[in-house]
């Protein structure tokens, strides 16, 4: 009897939580939910959001932290299908112009307090459509040549004041020491559009390279592409790390920072993290430069920016515009110098925060940001007109499966499965092949 | 010398079996270990087997989430997925063993056929049903979904343990005027219950590990422990120390569980293998 009556309590118990979590998941009026992921500034702003709630104790927060693809896949999910899961999504200016299009984002409208003209403008063209503004920047990051000045010495280099990636090459071939585990030269080779595709993009880029011509017809047998893969696979191969197709932005940021990497070149936001003695071993040998210029020269630059947008399927778009407004605004980057320190401010957005003598000090690698940025142009000319914008992605939605295929077939020239023109090829014939089924080319 | 034969494969035997059990416990040793280093040790080349522990990891994961939260989640969801599901399959089991029809064979060949069929293939009417029953980020939803994804794997246990119990003792229980339910309540059940104690436990186990439906259909609320560990995930930084803490802290739990109750496991899972 009393282990039927101990069942019988048990089945009461779940079914009580499992109707408790049920009813729980309607969420009150005044919660925001906010899709972001576990980036170091994005963390930072979790932990001050509470100030926020103190000063709009009406709003409550609700933070579902995701990995990227898996934020992306939820998000679109929750948008597409208007389940208004999300009231403040975390997107890149890949997606921005895209979703906007798409019907998908509010526009925002900051007051004037906001000072919307302190944003960066090219960071703030990035996440406009239309002449309307779709999110705000809460950090940005262009790309920059990070290399170690006591290895450069020792080696009797001197890094130039615009780098080329022919010296580049030269640079890396001197400083590595396959003996002693240091690698003149660390890139991205980890398959992915994001990954190794976003550095490619951007150094076909300064070789002249695009992916598409003006009929949406992919350009990747041109010499121009031949050229840049050339020069990305030899310089690898001869002076990259082992198992570079392994390596993505964490992988060689972890290489470069214990001090296995003679240059680096990747996005600007790895500055604050090589420059932190607690995440790196070689933080007083880090030297700066620009990004190389290839025999092209021009050509659209890297630009990417992690914003704060309002779904239009949230119910509550008032008050996530009042976040977004705060977590993007002057006042919050003063919140985070005061309780963190000036070198942990989002990066690559204001014009104010540059102007900080603070920040300068704080952040010797602030000016080649500054610069890096302001100077990228992601709708910047290409040899040869182009009927796409971006720099380090192709701002069309089908760039996400093209991007990570034609990555796949990038890595296998690094695993030597195939050579270069093998590679180009097949990509030629991936790319028409995914355009067709899509629609967009005949 | 046929002694010392019998000793040296014995010897060579157990060392085989330690080789592999070391060799399929190593990842977790090694995430374990990763997850009493700071950012950098974690990824230090070549790797540090020898360091001074530091909680930090432990520190920053407790700091940036609410563990316990995501712990409940777990449990809520995973118990009651697996009571739902063996108060299911137990009568179908039943039906399917003492009763069968000439459909029987094709019915449990189709449940299990429905394993085969990748989640992602059904994620978007299951999604839509979610949204539409307003069940999407509950615990009741994820259990129900977890449920009907283990089912056949737990109707299909129980239907071999219900075969191993031999149906002259069931006969027996209807001779002396057991009607159906008492039979399958008080001589099957009793009868069988290593075998549904197994079942249970691994259907725990799998529901406990599960991540795809956990990932898209819970965002807050109900978010599990698979949702726990993948927050810590990061695009930009170093983060395999955290990782590997939130990993430690999400498995612990069901390794001990799974630690204590092995002689069940086993017992269930060889139940009726040796007559």
């Amino acid at each position: 009897m009393s282990r039927l009556k101990a069942t019988r309590t048990a089945i009461c118990t779940l079914a009580l939580l499992l109707t408790g979590s049920a009813l729980s998941s309607a969420g009150a009026a005044g919660t925001l939910t906010i899709a972001t992921v576990n980036n170091g500034d994005m963390i930072v702003m979790r932990q001050l959001s509470q100030e926020f709630e103190k000063a709009h104790p009406d709003i409550h927060l609700n933070w579902v932290t995701l990995e990227e693809n898996v934020l992306r896949q939820r998000v679109t999910t929750d948008i597409a299908m208007k389940t208004g899961q999300f009231d403040v999504v975390t997107i890149g200016n890949y997606e921005v112009p895209i979703w906007a299009k798409q019907g998908w984002l509010t526009e925002i409208k900051p007051d004037a307090a906001y000072d919307v003209n302190d944003i960066l403008p090219s960071v703030r063209d990035s996440l406009t459509a239309d002449g309307k503004l779709y999110a705000l920047p809460f950090y940005a990051e262009s790309v920059m040549t990070y290399y170690r000045k006591d290895l450069f010495q020792k080696a009797g280099l001197t890094m130039p004041d615009t780098p080329t990636y022919n010296q580049i090459r030269q640079f890396a071939d001197k400083i590595t020491d396959k003996g002693n585990q240091v690698y003149g030269i660390c890139l991205r080779g980890k398959p992915g559009w994001g990954e190794n595709m976003a550095y490619i993009s951007s150094l076909a880029n300064t070789f002249g390279a695009q992916w598409f011509d003006m009929s949406w017809k992919p350009t990747m047998t041109s010499d121009a592409w031949k050229a840049t893969l050339n020069w990305y696979v030899s310089a690898l191969k001869a002076d990259g790390p082992p198992g570079a197709t392994s390596n993505g932005f964490n992988e060689n940021l972890a290489l470069f920072a214990s001090g296995h990497c003679g240059i680096w070149i990747d996005s600007t936001v790895a500055g604050g993290l090589l420059f932190d003695p607690k995440q790196s071993q070689v933080a007083d040998k880090v030297g700066f430069a620009p990004s190389p210029k290839g025999p092209y020269g021009k050509g659209p630059t890297w630009l990417w920016s992690w914003s704060l947008a309002v779904p239009v399927s949230s119910h509550q778009s008032a008050d996530a515009q009042t976040f977004i407004t705060w977590a993007t605004s002057k006042d919050y980057v003063k919140l985070v110098a005061a309780q963190k320190g000036w070198v942990a401010v989002p990066a690559g957005t204001r014009a104010s925060t540059y102007a900080a003598p603070e920040y300068v000090k704080a952040a010797p690698f602030a000016s080649f940001v500054l610069n890096a940025i302001k100077t990228a142009d992601p709708n910047g000319p290409t040899a040869q007109p182009r009927p796409y914008t971006g720099a380090q992605f192709v701002g069309i939605p089908e760039f996400q499966a093209i991007g990570t295929q034609v990555g796949q077939t990038v890595a296998a020239t690094l695993s030597d499965q195939m050579t270069v023109d093998q590679a180009l090829t097949s990509a030629q014939a991936s790319i028409t092949r995914a355009l067709r089924q899509s629609g967009r080319a005949r | 010398m046929a002694l010392k034969t019998k000793t040296s494969t014995r010897i060579g035997v157990t060392v085989l079996g330690w080789g592999i059990a070391l060799w399929l416990f190593f990842p977790i040793f090694w995430m374990i270990l990763t997850s009493f280093k700071s950012e950098v040790q974690a990824i230090s080349t070549p790797p540090k087997l020898f360091f001074m522990p530091t909680l930090s990891s432990y520190g920053e994961v407790f700091e940036r989430a609410s563990y316990w939260h995501f712990a409940l989640n777990t449990v809520i969801v995973s118990v009651g997925a697996t009571a739902i599901a063996i108060a299911l399959a137990v009568p179908a089991a039943y039906s399917m063993a003492f009763l069968p029809s000439k459909r029987t064979r094709g019915t449990l060949l189709w449940m299990l056929s429905t394993r085969m069929l990748p989640p992602v293939g059904v994620l978007v009417p299951i999604y839509l049903l979610a949204r539409n029953t307003h069940l999407l980020d509950t615990c009741t939803g994820l259990a129900i979904v977890d449920m009907l994804t283990n089912l056949p794997i737990i109707v299909w246990m129980l239907y071999t343990f219900f075969r191993e119990v031999p149906a002259p003792i069931l006969e027996a229980g209807r001779m002396d005027g057991a009607t159906r339910w008492q039979e399958m309540t008080m001589v099957l059940l009793p009868l069988a219950l290593p075998g549904i104690a197994s079942t249970a436990l691994l259907s725990l186990i799998l529901c406990w590990n599960e991540a795809f439906w956990s990932l898209n259909l819970t965002s807050s609320h109900a978010a599990p422990l698979t949702a726990f560990i993948a927050s810590f995930s990061s695009p930009e930084g170093l983060f395999f120390g955290k990782l590997s803490a939130a990993s430690t802290l999400a498995v612990a739990p069901i390794l001990v569980f799974g630690w204590i109750s092995q002689k069940q496991l086993v017992r269930g899972l060889t139940f009726g293998a040796v007559k």
